[in-house]
């Protein structure tokens, strides 16, 4: 660990380049299937294997997507952009070059608001977003001739990506888990892709630099690659930060460099391989005429878009009355923010509604994350209704907060609705005060001792009163009722 | 010039991945060099407010987004130098 000391002298500069691969049927320039996980090398054509006398066609609906993120992330939309070709030779790019944009993409300028775990609001500028084709996939393990071969599956190549490029704006690893959740959020929202690291549709290059705090100018970089989750994202930056603070200390200088992230030893090493592969000549790619979206295809894909995280957000706190984190967690999917919703105008109480949510509802999802992988809201045993149903049993008194717990872990292995259960178990509160008098009347008979400390002024024994009247009642008495009339029995005792 | 012009070429080369004997060098390099001179000949011109052209064609072609197969695994193997378990197989590669 970094002293204190040495962390308050030096600033983390992190800006992120994020691939994400859009949810196309077709890839980018043919129309071979963009399907992840078949059989290697069954999605391909002489286009995306870079045959001979093959031509780029691009597809319409990835622009569309492509248009999507750009729009809900606030960029500016260029209405003619250029492909470029990127030229280097590595054995998963049949062609030799990557077709992407370089000097005129279609996007520029947008900007992610990201929410931090305490609630400290942080916006991230983009730099631009531009489209371009995948590469395919290298297979370094699991076959008899790993040891000295290499597999290649061109299933992937072609696949439509678009790369958003931050401004060096973020400044600690948590605001890069930040930034990185609005976006992926904004990215899920507006159906651009299903940002899934695990698959690859998602992944993260960070640029890394520091520089005394207060100093203007960046320090030089380090581009950190192979970060294939948030949290390694994290822990990349924060292990690389250490490293060029301890070498700037030391008297030495940062080299620029692509840096590996090994997840399994937690570090980064120097990638000398591809140091001299910086120079990529783009140069136009002659194969794809200019790009033009107009205003007309702008406007319909704007038209189209969904609320978006940030709007929602605001929304649910206006709307429902909840917190600003409490909306921010609510909002990190569509799924989790149509149940909290439906929940909420369900129960008319939507301070309530997302407190289950938040707590009993995702916690009883990642329990079943764990053990059954990806989990749909739609397929869990609670439905919003019953949820909301269950939440005004307990604002209409019918039964207190202890037994809707059990009601609800009831609900969740059985499906049952909340009045079922407790019509069935006998679980409805008693404000009823003729029993709740009777049984007050029996925990006053056999406690003479706690009646006379009470009498003796020691009022907060009435806690304990409170709790034997509630053992009596099976925990199912009103707690208000039953406070109130302990009190003017025991006063009146 | 001509130092400059062999600098430029073994650096081309190693980006291609190509290794050149030292004759092939001075050849490639002379032809480049007059590859270069003839395109140069462009900057004579005065194009002074003419906007930069990346393509001889105006318009654009869409491609519907309907899936299709054109090639079987085989085909598309067919030509491969090496091949295995359905996949082309290449000198092994670490990294990136
Ligand atoms: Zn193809």
């Amino acid at each position: 660990m970094l002293h204190e000391t040495l962390r308050n002298k030096y600033e983390m500069v992190i800006g992120l380049e994020v691939h994400c691969q859009m949810k196309t049927r077709t890839k980018l320039f043919c129309s071979c299937p963009n399907n992840f996980g078949d059989a290697p090398n069954t999605n391909v054509c002489p286009v995306c294997l870079g045959l001979p006398g093959a031509l780029p066609v691009i597809s319409r609906e990835a622009v569309t997507l492509a248009l999507r993120a750009a729009l809900a992330t606030g960029c500016t939309v260029h209405e003619t952009s250029i492909f470029s070709r990127k030229n280097y030779f590595y054995p998963d790019l049949p062609k030799g070059y990557q077709i992407s944009q370089y000097d005129r993409p279609y996007a520029t300028d947008g900007r992610v608001e990201a929410l931090e775990a305490d609630g400290t609001a942080k916006t991230v500028r983009l730099e631009r977003i531009h489209m371009e084709e995948d590469a395919g996939k290298l297979l370094h393990e699991g076959y008899p001739w790993s040891k000295d071969m290499s597999g290649v599956d061109l299933n992937r190549s072609g696949a439509p990506l678009i790369e958003i490029v931050s401004k060096p704006d973020i400044r600690s690893a948590q605001e890069a888990h930040a930034y990185l959740t609005a976006l992926k959020a904004i990215l899920v929202y507006a159906d651009v892709s299903d940002c899934n690291m695990e698959k690859g549709s998602l992944r993260c290059d960070a640029n890394v630099s520091v520089r005394v705090r207060g100093a203007e100018a960046f320090g030089t970089r380090a581009e950190i690659k192979n970060l294939n989750s948030f949290r390694n994202v994290a822990r990349a930056i924060e292990y690389e930060y250490e490293r060029q603070v301890a070498l700037v200390e030391a008297g030495h200088k940062v080299v620029q460099e692509t840096r590996l992230y090994r997840a399994d030893k937690d570090e980064t090493a120097s990638m000398r391989s591809k140091e001299d592969a910086h120079d990529y000549r783009y140069f136009p790619e002659p194969d794809l005429p200019p790009l033009v979206i107009d205003a007309a295809w702008r406007g319909d894909t704007l038209a189209a878009l969904p609320e978006l995280p940030s709007a929602k957000r605001a929304r649910f706190v206006a709307e429902y009355g909840i917190p600003h984190y409490d909306a921010a967690v609510l909002t990190l999917t569509r799924e989790v923010a149509d149940f909290f919703e439906e929940v909420a105008k369900g129960s008319g109480n939507g301070k309530a509604a997302s407190n289950w949510v938040m707590t009993e509802v995702m916690r009883e999802m990642k329990g079943r994350e764990s053990s059954e992988g990806d989990v749909s809201y739609s397929s869990l045993p609670i439905k919003p209704s019953a949820l909301a149903e269950l939440i005004r049993l307990i604002d209409t008194g019918a039964i207190n907060g202890k037994t809707a717990k059990d009601v609800f872990s009831r609900m969740w292995t059985s499906g049952e609705s909340p009045k079922a259960i407790v019509e069935r178990e006998g679980l409805s509160q008693v404000s009823d005060t003729g029993a709740i008098e009777a049984a007050i009347r029996e925990v006053i008979a056999s406690s003479p001792e706690q009646v006379a400390t009470y009498k003796k002024g020691r009022t907060n024994t009435i806690g304990w009163f409170v709790g034997q009247v509630m053992k009596k009642t099976g925990g199912r008495a009103n707690p208000k009722i039953v406070n109130d009339l302990v009190k003017t029995a025991l006063d009146a005792a | 010039m001509a130092e400059i012009q062999d600098k430029l070429l073994t650096h081309i080369a190693t980006l291609a991945r190509l290794s050149l004997s030292e004759a092939e060098t001075r050849s490639l390099a002379h032809d480049l060099a007059e590859i270069l001179k003839y395109a140069a000949s462009l900057e004579s011109l005065d194009l002074t407010g003419v906007p930069p052209m990346s393509h001889a064609t105006e318009g654009e072609r869409f491609r519907p987004d309907e899936p299709t197969h054109d090639l079987t695994r085989e085909q598309a193997l067919a030509n491969a130098p090496d091949q295995d378990a359905g996949l082309f197989r290449v000198p092994q590669v670490i990294g990136g």
